[in-house]
């Protein structure tokens, strides 16, 4: 049964205000997943302070950082539970869990934080993965 | 902004690894670890050998994606705990 809208909208808009896009349904997630060029950044947002307490304030910090990703955009587990499904559908392999985060490049998968490696974390923390994570696929060369 | 525990300890919440004293290796979200128990959800388990892989290659590739939950809940008695720890650390 998803969470009241009253205790979720707070958790929602700690991403929206800061330019997160949310996918509401599975077309959504689709129509993100279509746009096949750029870099993005997906957050799989969770009520569960243990760990979604770190990471919408670590994804904040991150976004501090030089190299970032062009597109922002958030589903939110246990609560939109089809476009949540249909966002884990496009990396399969990888064991459901959230809050978790994904980067994107070019439509592929190229980095993911499980909640494993959010919930021990502080917020600075998953901040420092993050940017380490923009640098090292998000960068762009220097032109020659 | 979070949502809100009852006191259950420092690794409520958190994913852990725990070890046996035997062939299992369990790894789930702690509920609360008391003197008799540690109670999980959520939880995969990993038999030393399954899959040609040993305990430590298994843990090794949890930390690295995550686990595919096999149980709802699981409570393991400390007798037969070898070690805990924290899969984030790993």
């Amino acid at each position: 049964m998803p969470y009241s809208p009253l205790m979720v909208n707070p958790m929602k808009e700690e991403l929206t205000s800061i330019g997160f896009q949310e996918l509401l349904t599975p077309e959504d997630v689709d129509a993100f997943m279509s746009e096949r060029e750029g870099t993005a950044l997906l957050v799989i947002n969770s009520v569960c302070g243990c760990a979604a307490g770190q990471a919408r304030p670590g994804v904040h910090l991150a976004l501090e950082n030089e190299s970032r990703p062009d597109r922002l955009v958030t589903v939110f587990a246990g609560q939109d539970t089809e476009a949540t499904k249909q966002a884990r559908s496009y990396f399969e392999d990888i064991p459901p869990s959230s809050p978790s985060i994904a980067l994107f490049k070019n439509s592929e998968l190229v980095y993911f934080v499980p909640r494993h490696r959010i919930e021990s974390r502080s917020a600075e923390e998953v901040a420092a993965d993050l940017k380490s994570a923009f640098d090292r696929y998000f960068a762009v060369a220097p032109a020659s | 902004m979070g949502t809100f525990h009852q006191d259950k300890g420092e690794l409520h919440g958190i994913t852990v690894v725990v070890d046996t004293v035997g062939d299992e290796v369990y790894i789930g979200r702690c509920d609360e670890m008391t003197e008799e128990r540690i109670l999980l959800h959520d939880v995969d388990v990993h038999r030393d050998g399954e899959d040609g892989r040993s305990k430590d290659e298994y843990v090794e590739r949890a930390a690295r994606f995550g686990i595919w939950k096999k149980l709802e809940q699981l409570a393991i008695p400390t007798e037969a705990i070898a070690s805990v720890r924290r899969l984030g650390d790993l």
